[in-house]
């Protein structure tokens, strides 16, 4: 059993906003309650001109804290116009 | 598909994180997690070496045979749709070895397994390969550094007979 990490989809959406100054945060507890599995997409001016890598590593260092509580993070990470772009490409395929 | 998870498993029975002979890795026996965040140098040493294995190394939870975990699953699947050749690849058990687990967090500054080197630099963990693989980065970066198994890509044979003199080998392969 794991035990509680006390971080939630909620905390972690905060912190995501105001470090990230994220546009759109989406983030899905999977752990099915006890906060150890995270998945989050993210949406964030400051990932402009950044590679994935690049743009995962800013996560990780503005979630340094949380991440090592929790067992699994999974992130996807976009600028703005990328989102837009992958928001009109879904629309299109729908 | 099949064929290339058995061939990569051969490749990965080989290495474990102590290559039988390989003295580099010393175990600090006793050593708290809570003080363990900073690599030592003979850890950094011994994941030098390691990352050195292989041109495409993966250090992962479980083996590719028998990943315990999804993200080092779907980390294998990927690079097995991508043909990487088992013959330049070496996964790494991180649940084998706890000073490897942590030092390997600390040595690229990422906080989560899988983690992909491609000739001993770090490309990312799972969420990054698999943006790679949809987007064709992977594929290019695989290429450009050489590490797909032979024939699948059918490299530009001659179908002349061997008899031309100019032995210039340019990489016409290569449009940037």
């Amino acid at each position: 059993m794991a035990e509680n990490s006390g971080i939630t989809a909620e905390t972690l959406e905060q912190t995501i906003r105001s470090k990230l100054e994220a546009t759109y945060v989406s983030v899905i507890d999977n752990s099915g309650g006890c906060g150890q599995i995270f998945e989050a997409v993210i949406v964030s001016p400051q990932f402009e001109g950044k590679t994935s890598l690049a743009k995962s590593r800013l996560v990780n260092t503005n979630l340094k804290e949380e991440i090592a509580q929790i067992h699994a993070w999974s992130n996807k990470t976009y600028t703005p116009a990328q989102w837009e772009k992958l928001k009109e490409k879904e629309a299109g395929e729908a | 598909m099949s064929l290339f998870t058995r061939s990569l498993l051969r490749a990965t029975t080989r290495p474990t994180f102590y290559p039988t002979t390989a003295t580099t890795f010393t175990k600090t026996t006793g050593i708290t997690s809570l003080f363990a965040r900073y690599l030592s140098d003979s850890t950094r040493a011994a994941i030098d070496n390691a990352v050195a294995t292989s041109p495409v190394v993966l250090f992962m939870k479980g083996t590719p045979e028998f990943p315990q975990c999804g993200f080092s699953r779907a980390s294998i699947q990927v690079l097995g749709l991508q043909g990487v050749d088992p013959q330049k690849f070496t996964a790494f058990n991180v649940l084998e070895d706890d000073e490897l687990r942590q030092g390997i967090k600390e040595y690229s500054s990422w906080p989560t397994i899988p983690q992909l080197y491609v000739n001993k630099e770090f490309v990312g963990g799972c969420d990054i390969l698999m943006s790679m693989h949809s987007s064709g980065e992977l594929s290019e970066l695989f290429e450009k550094a050489g590490v797909l198994a032979p024939g699948d890509e059918a490299e530009p044979t001659t179908s002349s007979s061997s008899s031309s003199e100019s032995a210039e080998k340019k990489d016409s392969t290569k449009t940037e």
